[in-house]
């Protein structure tokens, strides 16, 4: 029990996917403008994580080591499938905020990665709290940058107006924004982990 | 900077220059520009300016004091980074806008990659640009010269660039200065004077501004007019930031080349991309981004550009 609940927190801040493993960022760059989109992004991620790590850990005796990789894609694009046909059935409004990197999840590091590194590796048990580890620790980060952005850029969270008067940054809105929102979370993130050690 | 650098027996004559008496001319040279900009634009100028320069000084003290490194606020580098920025600012803008550009000037431009001496991009120019994709309501309402209010006027080059006829602004009124600008771009005449200073010093070769200079006058001859050849480049030298950028900011010792072969490289590659940004790009002027731009190729730069050392093949 206790190696579970270590697979679940490793992935939330000792080797967080955004911050400390720097995968997945393309898609984080692209979709942290607001919270909304951010958590929305991160949850359909989760799933695919989750997924994924259910059926690659239950068929990783099955699969030969050479074409593993496809193995992992297809997989993986099915889960990806299915998160997709829900959005739009669900929230077609957050699918077109989301747009073409909902299906880029097939390619996300992340997704691919915990694959290759862990779930095929491990049993089920401890693949399911890596997979889900991962996807939260994911899902904060973007809920992280995007509130920055979101506050900074456009000085409301989720659509609510925080301060009165405030002028919007609007450069932490544009691309250059979150560029600058990681770095400086990153460096963040390793003073905390220097000072730790 | 020399060309060679000559090793020879001794005796030597130790010269008596470092780091804060180069960094303290620098800050003379700019005076007159300063002078002239309180002239046109009246004491706003003044504000502006002593606002950037106190908040960069204060925060360089506040980070080298939080991160327990030396205070270098007296070389005069933090100075010079508040005077740049607050000279490509209008001179109307509210007082909290310099505070913010100078404090990303100094603590993501300049500290976050180690302080004096090991910046990749020229301070002031960063925080300028910042303030140009955060603010651009401020950041291009220009104060009319001599009006001393609110009268605004658009620059000779946002004029230019809206296809606006420009009401006879003659060569010699864009040398005085008398056009709507940023506080120490304008006056000409002053960052000429500020400029000979220091290329007489030696504390700045000819390279980099006259490539600069001369690259971006050409090519807007050839391709800034309406058919090929006839573009007119002495009004492009004269307006806008051209000469501030490249005898101030291009000639910044930390983010350009270090040979002369690597310097007139780097002002060649600024003047096209002034020239280019200018003539076909979205914004009406483009020498910023253009330094900023070669600030990010000076290392490569520096590593084809390697002077041969004496005596190796």
């Amino acid at each position: 029990m206790k190696n579970l609940v270590k697979e679940f927190t490793k992935g939330i801040i000792k080797e967080n996917p955004t911050f400390v493993l720097a995968l997945g960022l393309c898609p984080t760059l692209a979709v942290s403008v607001s919270v909304a989109n951010g958590i929305g992004m991160g949850l359909a991620a989760t799933f695919v994580l989750l997924g994924s790590s259910v059926i690659i850990s239950l068929v990783r005796n099955f699969i030969p080591g050479k074409i593993r990789i496809p193995c992992f894609i297809v997989i993986i694009a099915t889960f990806v499938t299915i998160t997709e046909l829900c959005l739009k059935a669900y929230s077609p409004v957050l699918n077109r905020a989301l747009g073409i990197y909902v299906p880029l999840i097939v390619v996300n590091c992340i997704v691919l990665g915990r694959a290759e590194a862990f779930a095929c590796k491990n049993n089920l048990l401890s693949s399911v709290f890596d997979g889900l580890g991962m996807g939260v620790g994911f899902t904060l980060a973007l809920i992280m940058i995007s509130a920055l952005r979101e506050f900074l850029g456009s000085g409301q969270i989720l659509g609510y107006t925080l301060i009165k008067g405030f002028e919007p940054v609007f450069v932490f809105g544009m691309p250059s924004g979150a560029l600058l929102v990681i770095g400086l979370l990153l460096g963040l993130f390793n003073i905390l982990k220097n000072r730790k050690s | 900077m020399k060309d060679e650098f000559i090793v020879s027996g001794s005796p030597h004559i130790h010269k008596k220059e470092s780091i804060s008496r180069i960094m303290w001319a620098v800050v003379i040279s700019l005076i007159p520009a300063g002078l002239a900009g309180v002239i046109i634009f009246g004491l706003d100028a003044l504000w502006v300016t002593l606002v950037a320069v106190i908040s960069a000084v204060l925060t360089e003290l506040t980070l080298q004091v939080w991160t327990k490194k030396k205070i270098t606020i007296f070389d005069g580098s933090a100075v010079i980074t508040g005077i740049l920025l607050a000279f490509n600012l209008p001179s109307g803008v509210p007082l909290w806008l310099p505070v913010i550009g100078a404090i990303f000037s100094i603590a993501i431009g300049k500290q976050l990659f180690g302080g004096i001496g090991q910046n990749i991009f020229n301070p002031a120019l960063v925080g300028r640009v910042f303030l140009m994709a955060s603010w651009p309501k401020y950041m291009t309402t220009f104060v009319k010269p001599f009006s001393y209010d609110a009268l605004t006027s658009a620059t000779p080059l946002a004029a230019l660039k809206e296809g606006k006829i420009l009401e006879h602004i003659s060569y010699f009124d864009l040398f005085l200065g008398k056009h709507g600008g940023c506080i120490g771009e304008v006056c000409i005449l002053a960052l000429l004077i500020g400029a000979a200073f220091l290329l007489l010093r030696g504390y700045i070769t000819w390279h980099i501004p006259a490539a600069y200079i001369i690259t971006t006058a050409v090519f807007i001859y050839i391709f800034g007019g309406l058919k090929l050849f006839s573009g007119d480049w002495l009004f492009h030298i004269l307006s806008g930031g051209l000469i501030l950028g490249a005898f101030f900011m291009a000639t910044d010792y930390v983010a350009t080349p270090l040979t002369a072969r690597g310097q007139l490289i780097f002002g060649v590659g600024c003047g096209l991309l002034t020239a280019v940004i200018r003539i076909w790009g979205g914004y009406p002027e483009g020498v910023s981004y253009a330094i900023l731009m070669m600030n990010g190729a000076t290392p490569f730069i520096d590593r084809y550009t390697k002077n041969r050392i004496y005596g190796s093949k």
